[in-house]
C-alpha cells in the first residue's frame, strides 16, 4: 500500500472546495457551460448520453479495502449501483448528478482518491503492471518509479496545458502487462550489464484513428536521470508538437512525421543542453517514495499446504485456480485475479454489493490490498495458498469466480453507444452475446488463450487494433456495423491488428467470430499454438478464405 | 451514428426536435413548445423546416442554465400522434441502455 503525505491530502481537498464552487457558480447561471467544460474535464467529470461521467483514478492500480468500500458507498448513493473498471486503472460512474458531484469527490477525498488528471490535455493517471511488488522476477516494484513521476508532473503547469492528453505507463517484468507500448512514453525498468537499475524508454504508442506501436529510442536510462529524460521528451514535444489539428497533437504523430531516429537524436541533444535542472533523483528521494510503499508481514509458508492438495479433488476449483491463480514472489502465497467478465454480464462491471464484498475478502485473504489491471478485472495480490479453497467458494458465490481470465470471453470492451456520445456502435451487448456463444468453459480452454477487444469508434477506447481480435464500430447509413481485425497483440510483442474482410452488420458479429475462433481451431498445427501465433504463422488469408467463403 | 454534437449547416430531412442535458442532473431532455424541457419525448416541439428547427435551436441553446448541448434529432411520427425516436441513439437515449446489467451471479 502506499501512504500519501500531507501535502497530497491537502491538495486532494482544496481541489474539492474549488470544484464545488465551481458547481455552484455552474447551477446558478455564473458560469457557462463553455467556461465550465474545461473545469469539469479537470475533475474528470465528461457528459454522455444519460447523464454526467464521472472518472476516479486508481494510481497504478493499487486500492485498499477502505478506499474500495467508499467507492461501493458511491456507486450506491450517487449512482445506480455499480460501477465500470477501465483499461486505464479508473472507474467511471455512469448516472452521476452534477449537483452531487462536489459530495461524492469530497466522500472519496477522505480516503485519498481523486479525479484530477483522468480528463483533460495533461498528464494522465500513470499506469502499471497490477502485479506490481508481488509478480515472480520483478526487478522492483515499478510503483515507486510511477509515483516519483506522478509527483513530479502532478499539477506541474508544464504537463497540465500539453498539446494533447500524455499517456504513460510502467512495467518492471518480462511480461508486459501495463501495455507499455500503446502510451505515449513506455517505460521498461531492468538492470545494466552493471547492474544498474534503469529504463528502456519508447515513445509514440497510441490507438485511435492513426495507431502506432511506441518505438524504442533509448536503450537504458539510469532510475536517477528518468525525470530528466521525460523532461527532454516532453520539451521536444512541445516544441514541436502540433496544437493546431487535434488529430496530430499526440506525440505519436510527431515520432511518425521526424522518424524515430531523428525524434531520439533531437531528445538526446535536448537532454544534453539541458544540463542539471535539478531533476536528478538522488538515493533519499527515491527511498524516500520506497517507504511509502509498505508491504505485508508474510508469513513462512510450505509452497504446498495441505488444504490445496485436498481442494485439488474438486474439479471446479481446479479449473478456476488454474485459470485465476498466479504465482507468487514469496512461497506459499499467490496473485488471484477476479473476473469481471460473468458469461452475459457488461465487461468490467461491478456492483456495489461485489465491492463491499472483495472489500472483505480482501481484509481476511489479502492484508486488505486489491488491484486493478487494465483487462478490466479485479486482483488480490497476497493470498495465502491456504485460504484458496475458501476464497474460491466465496468469490463462486459473488460471481466473480469465472474461470475465463485471459480466455475468449474475458472481452475488453468500451461502454460503446449505450452511454458514450460519440459512439458509432453499441460494444457492450455484442461482448454479452460473445460470452453467451463461447459460454462452454471446456470450450474455451481448448481453445486458449484469445483476447477480444471492442471500441464503439475509433477514439479505441476498448484497444481493439491490439485485441487478437479487434471489433471496431462504424456506421453505414444509419446502422450498426463492425469491421474485424486479427493478429493484433498488446503485449512486449505488441502489433496492430489485420481487417479480414468487409464490415458485418450487428446481427452478424458473433458468427463471424465463432467462424474465425472455427477456422484457427482447423488451422493450428498444435493445441499450444495460441491464436495470434496460428495468425503470425499462416497471416489472414487462410482464416479469411474459410470464414468470407460461405458469406 | 453521426456524432449530433457538431452540427453546421442545419438541414433537417424530416420530423425532428431538440434534444440535450439538463444541467443539474445529466438526464435527457426535450424541449417544449413552451420553451421549456421535459424529460418526456412526448412533450417536444416538432419542427418539420429546416427554418423552424433553426430557430428552435437558437432558442434552446440561449437557455445555457437549464441544459447542455442541445442538438437537432430526428423523431418518427406514428399514427395517432405518437412520437418516437428517429434514430438508435435517440432510442437509447430515451429509453436507456440496451444491455442486461443484471450481473447473474
Ligand atoms: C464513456 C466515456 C468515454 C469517452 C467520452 C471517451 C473518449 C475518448 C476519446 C475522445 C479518446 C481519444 C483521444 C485521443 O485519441 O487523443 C479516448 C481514448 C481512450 N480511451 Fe476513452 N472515452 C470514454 C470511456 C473510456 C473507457 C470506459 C475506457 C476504458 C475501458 C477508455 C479508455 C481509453 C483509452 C485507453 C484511450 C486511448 C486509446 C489510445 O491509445 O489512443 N475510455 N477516449
Ligand atoms: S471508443 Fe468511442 S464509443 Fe467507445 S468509449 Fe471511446 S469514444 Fe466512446
Amino acid at each position: 500500500m502506499y501512504a500519501y503525505d500531507e501535502l497530497d491530502r491537502t491538495l486532494i481537498n482544496e481541489r474539492v472546495s474549488e470544484f464545488r464552487d465551481q458547481v455552484k457558480r455552474r447551477l446558478s447561471g455564473e458560469l457557462t457551460e463553455d467556461e465550465f467544460k474545461i473545469l469539469r474535464l479537470q475533475n474528470g467529470v465528461y457528459l454522455q448520453l444519460h447523464a454526467y461521467m464521472f472518472r476516479v483514478a486508481i494510481p497504478y492500480g493499487t486500492l485498499s479495502s477502505k478506499q474500495l468500500r467508499r467507492l461501493a458507498h458511491v456507486a450506491r448513493r450517487y449512482d445506480r449501483g455499480y460501477g465500470h473498471f477501465t483499461t486505464r486503472q479508473n472507474i467511471q460512474f455512469n448516472w452521476i448528478k452534477l449537483a452531487e458531484l462536489p459530495d461524492a469527490l469530497s466522500d472519496l477525498a477522505e480516503v485519498g482518491i481523486h479525479a484530477m488528471q483522468t480528463s483533460g490535455n495533461n498528464m494522465r493517471n500513470v499506469t502499471s503492471d497490477q502485479w506490481a511488488g508481488v509478480a515472480p522476477g520483478e526487478i522492483e516494484d515499478p510503483r515507486i518509479w510511477s509515483e516519483l513521476i506522478r509527483q513530479h508532473t502532478t499539477l506541474h503547469p508544464e504537463f497540465s496545458f500539453l498539446p494533447r492528453k500524455f499517456k504513460i505507463a510502467i512495467t518492471a517484468a518480462e511480461h508486459d502487462r501495463a501495455a507499455i507500448k500503446i502510451h505515449d512514453i513506455g517505460l521498461r525498468l531492468h538492470k545494466n550489464g552493471d547492474g544498474e537499475t534503469g529504463f528502456e524508454v519508447l515513445v509514440g504508442g497510441g490507438l485511435g484513428r492513426t495507431p502506432f506501436i511506441a518505438k524504442t529510442i533509448k536503450p537504458f536510462v539510469p532510475g536517477r536521470d528518468i525525470l530528466s529524460y521525460i523532461e527532454a521528451i516532453l520539451r521536444v514535444y512541445n516544441q514541436y508538437g502540433r496544437r493546431d489539428n487535434i488529430y496530430k497533437a499526440r506525440i505519436k504523430i510527431l515520432v511518425h512525421e521526424l522518424g524515430i531516429e531523428k525524434f531520439a537524436k533531437e531528445v538526446e541533444e535536448e537532454w544534453k543542453a539541458m544540463g542539471d535542472v535539478g531533476l536528478t533523483l538522488d538515493h533519499a528521494a527515491i527511498e524516500e517514495v520506497r517507504s511509502r510503499f509498505s508491504y505485508p508481514a508474510y508469513e513462512k509458508l510450505p509452497h504446498m499446504p495441505d488444504e490445496l492438495k485436498q481442494a485439488a479433488h474438486d474439479p471446479l476449483f481446479e479449473r478456476w485456480r488454474k485459470n485465476s491463480v498466479s504465482a507468487h514472489k514469496v512461497q506459499g502465497y499467490s496473485i488471484v485475479t477476479l473476473s469481471l467478465k460473468p458469461v452475459g454480464g457488461p465487461p468490467g462491471d461491478a456492483t456495489a454489493e461485489q465491492m463491499d464484498a472483495v472489500a472483505d475478502l480482501a481484509d481476511k485473504y489479502s492484508f486488505g490490498e486489491i488491484r486493478v489491471g487494465h483487462e478490466q478485472n479485479l486482483a488480490l495480490p497476497h493470498v495465502a495458498k491456504r485460504d484458496l479453497p475458501l476464497l474460491f467458494k466465496a468469490l463462486d458465490r459473488l460471481g466473480l469466480a469465472t474461470p475465463n481470465v485471459n480466455l475468449v470471453t474475458d472481452i475488453i470492451a468500451c461502454p460503446g453507444l449505450d452511454y458514450c456520445s460519440l459512439a458509432n456502435a453499441r460494444s457492450i451487448p455484442i461482448a454479452q452475446e460473445l460470452t453467451r456463444r463461447f459460454a462452454n468453459h471446456d470450450t474455451a480452454d481448448l481453445i486458449g488463450r484469445l483476447h477480444i477487444n471492442i471500441s464503439g469508434c475509433i477514439n479505441a477506447c476498448g484497444h481493439h487494433h491490439v485485441g487478437h481480435i479487434g471489433i471496431l464500430g462504424v456506421e453505414k447509413n444509419g446502422e450498426e456495423f463492425y469491421q474485424i481485425t486479427i493478429g493484433g497483440r498488446a503485449d512486449e510483442n505488441a502489433q496492430l491488428g489485420t481487417l479480414i474482410g468487409p464490415a458485418v452488420p450487428y446481427a452478424e458479429v458473433a458468427d463471424v467470430i465463432e467462424d474465425i475462433v472455427e477456422a484457427y481451431l482447423a488451422l493450428r498445427d498444435r493445441p499450444e499454438e495460441l491464436f495470434v501465433d496460428t495468425v503470425k504463422r499462416l497471416g489472414v488469408e487462410p482464416i479469411r478464405e474459410r470464414v468470407y467463403a460461405t458469406r | 451514428m453521426t456524432s449530433p454534437l457538431e452540427q453546421k449547416k442545419i438541414r433537417i430531412t424530416g420530423p425532428s426536435m431538440v434534444t440535450a442535458n439538463r444541467t443539474w442532473d445529466g438526464a435527457v431532455v426535450y424541449r417544449t413548445a413552451k420553451q421549456g424541457w421535459s424529460t418526456e419525448l412526448s412533450d417536444s416541439a416538432i419542427v418539420t423546416t429546416s427554418d423552424e428547427a433553426r430557430a428552435l435551436l437558437a432558442e434552446a441553446t440561449a437557455d445555457d442554465v437549464g441544459a447542455v448541448g442541445p442538438y437537432i434529432a430526428p423523431v418518427e411520427l406514428k399514427d395517432g400522434g405518437k412520437v418516437k425516436p428517429g434514430n438508435l441513439r435517440e432510442h437509447i437515449r430515451a429509453k436507456g441502455v440496451t444491455i442486461d446489467l443484471q450481473v447473474p451471479a
